[in-house]
């Protein structure tokens, strides 16, 4: 059963921050995703869940305009166009976008570029946020895993996006710098923007969760309030069945 | 914010690009070791006099630069698919050919110090002596490197999503190439030997350029977006 549409999650009048209607999308024969019907309302911090291969990742491209759906139609920030909006648009995908031959100063130099950003300040205030010293020469290839998150994490709020698509911006990542990213993401909703993490680690983003998703072999299943218990111990859950 | 404009991006890339390879000396190496081993080889199996090498070494020059471009070219989308940097940029409102230009004039500057490297080594194993005027064979040399890396930068970035990628790239470039390699060669081989006037062939190139550069910038958005 596919999640039904729920026009009620959005207040009237508010233009949804991120519209799905019957999204659909195939590798060959495999259906990753299978007509996914949302709306997602604009300011909220969004937390999906799943198991690995339940399309999270996917819907998560769809929405960034990195891959066209089979079928079905998404709408960002109000259009279907997604180059118009790629300005106020931000992603952080599993692998870090980064080069690892340049520092990350110089990475978000480049990248900043590409937004029209000129100034260095917001390259460095960016780097401060999310715990990297703007100063340290080291090239981005010989960081460590968690330093390499806080970096492409970096590169995604460098512009300050109106929307935050993040895809597990946890892993290899300890328990105080996730903790650290998770308060930083609760700000930036707090402040109006709409973001949507991916993530196995359910616990660390239980203080700034809005809503949760769970998505099951290509269906939203679940969409609730905060993050429900049973989701915050998996293997406990798993143990007692 | 504004969104950036084609050159300004084009200019960053380009710089982004010449520094990493800077660092890394990818490319450059890897066309140097391919096109000295041509040089070498080809010396060993002809003994050519100096009359016999101006007749062959427009096609020899151009089989070097040829494949040790290849090589360059999948090097140059390879380290935009290491960690998956091009997403950052198709995510980006950056214009798809913007990259596309900075990737064109960086692997240009790259086959050209290439070039400008292996001409006194050609002319010292072939004993090469122009009897045309050397401005003609450097006007043959800017313009029949920008169409290999034109047509190299394009077709590069279409099979960089393929699992052979190395194999693909020569497939689909050479036989599309073609009118391009026959205009360098033969006036190369004319500017040589002095027995013809090069220009039908250096007007050619010409033509092949402007029609392949306009045409491939035109179609980039797609391929950079195919899935």
């Amino acid at each position: 059963m596919s999640f039904l549409y729920t026009p009620d999650s959005v207040a009237a009048g508010t233009t949804p921050a991120v519209s799905l209607f019957e999204i659909t999308k195939h590798f060959g024969r495999f259906a990753a995703l299978r007509g996914v019907n949302a709306d997602f309302a604009p300011g909220k911090l969004y937390v999906i869940l799943g198991e690995n291969g339940a399309g999270k990742s996917t819907l998560l491209r769809i929405i960034a305009g990195l891959m066209e759906p089979t079928r079905g139609e998404v709408r960002v920030l109000g259009t279907k166009k997604l180059r118009e909006v790629a300005m106020r648009v931000g992603y952080m995908a599993h692998a870090p976008l980064l080069y690892d031959e340049l520092d990350a100063m110089e990475n978000l130099r480049y990248f900043a570029g590409l937004y029209g950003i000129k100034d260095d300040a917001m390259c460095a205030t960016a780097l401060l946020r999310v715990g990297l010293d703007p100063s340290l020469k080291r090239r981005v290839g010989q960081y460590s895993q968690g330093m390499r998150q806080r970096a492409s994490l970096a590169r995604a709020i460098l512009h300050d996006p109106e929307l935050l698509l993040l895809d597990e911006p946890f892993s290899n990542v300890d328990v105080t710098s996730a903790k650290d990213m998770a308060s930083l993401l609760g700000a930036m909703r707090d402040q109006g923007k709409t973001i949507f993490v991916v993530t196995h680690q359910a616990p660390v983003m239980q203080p700034v969760c809005d809503e949760c998703i769970v998505i099951a072999g290509g269906r939203l299943t679940t969409r609730e309030k905060g993050i429900p218990r049973h989701l915050l111990s998996p293997y406990a859950a798993e143990a007692r069945r | 914010m504004k969104a950036p404009g084609t050159f300004a991006v084009s200019r960053s890339t380009l710089a982004k690009d010449l520094r990493l390879e800077w660092r890394s000396k990818d490319a450059i190496n890897s066309m140097l070791f391919f096109a000295l081993l041509v040089v070498v080889v080809f010396s060993f199996a002809f003994d050519p006099t100096a009359e016999e090498s101006r007749k062959i070494a427009g096609g020899l020059v151009w089989v070097a630069v040829l494949f040790a471009a290849v090589v360059a070219l999948n090097q140059t989308w390879a380290r935009e698919l290491r960690n998956n940097v091009l997403d950052a940029y198709r995510v980006s409102p950056a214009p798809a050919n913007a990259m596309f230009l900075s990737k064109v004039i960086g692997s240009f500057i790259f086959v050209t110090i290439l070039e400008v490297l292996m001409t006194p080594l050609f002319v010292m194993f072939y004993n090469l002596r122009s009897i045309g005027p050397l401005w003609e064979l450097a006007i043959v040399g800017l313009l029949a490197t920008w169409a290999l890396v034109v047509n190299g930068t394009f077709f590069a970035a279409m099979s960089i999503r393929t699992r052979s990628r190395e194999i693909m790239l020569p497939l689909i470039l050479f036989p599309i190439s073609i009118p391009a390699i026959l205009a360098m060669v033969w006036a190369t081989t004319q500017i040589l030997t002095g027995e013809y006037s090069p220009w039908f062939w250096i007007q050619l190139l010409a033509v092949y350029d402007v029609v392949f550069t306009t045409v491939c910038l035109v179609l980039f958005e797609i391929v950079l977006n195919a899935e």
